[in-house]
């Protein structure tokens, strides 16, 4: 490798490097396409995450989606208040403060809590194990605890507890519902913030069987409903569920008369309650 | 006759992408339409026939007789890279709606190894200028072929009652590899 090689090597690629952006930069004057101007405005004030989470494929594609097609800035999930009313101020519109979406993992069958069918030995992933006869918990609707979430959050905002459990960081959780796609249960759900309130459990089995797969399992029982007034709560197919329009933010919660723990209010720094193993239970 | 076998086997005996397997990127992912599919096929076409040229160009006049013969890839992916800058900037001025729909596939054309494996093939075979040229068109129109077949294929699919566990990407697989065993058949038809 003598010197002169290395130089002709250097001027061809420079020389061949430099002729097609010359060309290209002419084509770009000839062939340049008058663009609103605000895309780039709207796109250089979005976060830039490209996470994906209004429907569009990235952060440019939303912009020219907001500018030309009347899209919601607001169906921007990631961006901050500030940030949403700078792009307001650039379309010159109001925008109406739409309530922030966390990501809720509606089951607490961990480790512990479930029974298991069988050793699981196949490759670590949620969705691979649902396809495998669905994975080794007993139960069929539940979290199946291989982090597909926690992999598709792109904000650091779930991790896996020790029990096997995704837990979701509300400050961190910028709602893009990425971790909703990844989830082939459909386990994980967005509610606004407002909403504290959950029937933590997905078992439509009947209350025998859906207490004989998990300790933290809806088992039917109806005493949250007869708790609370009527239309607050109703039961649907063994379960429980909280009607949000209805349910008033000082009503009483009737968190302490869930014989197996599963409706709980979710309110940021909760401590996780203690475990109930179900061989403890069994025995 | 030899350009006209040149042609021949490159676009339907040696099809990139049926039986190369070059290119399946934008094969699964713009043929959902006929209409996308031909345009896409023409872009590639362009690029592919002024690849040929341009790179049949450079490797005779500049890499062979500077003794530079190492810096064919770069100097190959330079040259498609550029030219599909030009071809992007020209669909977005001439047709916003057919922009829209090629999207990411577009830019990706530079990606496309059938392009790049078209330059090296073009090279490797030792075709004269013109062979080359003729070699880039055949390659560009076989490529064309398999997506407007393919898209063809997969707008009739839409309203075919594909079985649950085959729908989408399931059903697309078969069907392309179907359509390599088709293609199997012309196999041998011309050595060149």
């Amino acid at each position: 490798m003598d010197v002169t090689a290395l130089l002709i090597s250097m001027g061809s690629m420079g020389g061949l490097g430099a002729m097609f952006s010359a060309g290209l930069s002419i084509a770009n004057k000839k062939l340049h396409v008058d663009e609103d101007p605000r895309i780039e405005q709207v796109k250089n004030a979005l976060p830039g995450a490209n996470c994906g989470g209004c429907g569009f494929p990235g952060c440019a594609k939303f912009a020219g989606e907001v500018v030309l097609d009347d899209v919601e800035i607001s169906d921007c999930t990631v961006a901050t208040q500030s940030e949403i009313d700078e792009i307001a101020e650039i379309m010159g519109v109001e925008v109406e403060a739409a309530e922030r979406k966390i990501a809720r993992v509606m089951c607490q069958g961990g480790t512990y809590e479930t029974a298991v069918k069988a050793d699981y030995a196949g490759i670590e992933s949620c969705l691979a194990a649902n396809l495998m006869s669905g994975g080794d918990k007993l139960c069929e609707y539940g979290c199946l605890g291989f982090g597909e979430c926690v992999d598709a959050c792109q904000f650091g905002a779930m991790y896996m507890d020790d029990n096997g459990l995704p837990v979701v960081i509300e400050d961190k959780c910028n709602g893009c519902g990425n971790c909703v796609g990844a989830c082939p249960r459909n386990v994980i759900e967005m509610h606004p913030e407002s909403d504290k309130l959950f029937v933590l459990c997905k078992n439509f089995d009947d209350p025998k069987t859906s207490r004989q797969l998990c300790t933290k399992a809806c088992i039917g029982c109806q005493i949250c409903v007869r708790a609370v007034e009527d239309g607050q709560m109703y039961m649907e197919d063994n379960l429980a569920y909280v009607n949000y329009d209805q349910y008033g933010k000082e009503a009483k919660l009737p968190t302490d008369r869930c014989p197996t723990e599963c409706l709980v209010v979710l309110d940021g720094n909760e401590e996780a309650a203690e475990p109930t193993a179900i061989q403890e239970k069994a025995a | 006759m030899k350009l006209f076998l040149i042609f021949i086997s490159a676009a339907i005996v040696n099809n990139f992408v049926l039986s190369y397997f070059l290119g399946i990127c934008p094969f699964v992912g713009v043929s959902k339409k006929v209409s996308s599919a031909v345009s896409m096929g023409m872009a590639v076409t362009f690029v592919m026939t002024i690849t040929a040229a341009v790179t049949w160009l450079i490797y005779h006049l500049i890499l062979v007789p500077f003794n530079v013969v190492i810096l064919e890839y770069v100097s190959f992916i330079l040259v498609i890279a550029s030219l599909v800058q030009l071809v992007e900037m020209f669909i977005r001025k001439i047709s916003k709606p057919l922009y829209d729909t090629l999207g990411i596939y577009l830019p990706l054309i530079t990606t496309n190894c059938a392009i790049l494996g078209l330059a090296l093939f073009a090279v490797l075979r030792e075709y004269g200028f013109i062979e080359s040229i003729v070699y880039g068109i055949g390659a560009g129109v076989g490529f064309t072929l398999a997506l407007v077949i393919m898209a063809g294929i997969r707008e009739e699919l839409e309203l075919a009652n594909v079985p649950k566990h085959f729908q989408g990407a399931g059903i697309t697989m078969i069907v392309a590899g179907s359509l390599a065993l088709a293609f199997m058949g012309f196999a041998g038809l011309i050595s060149i």
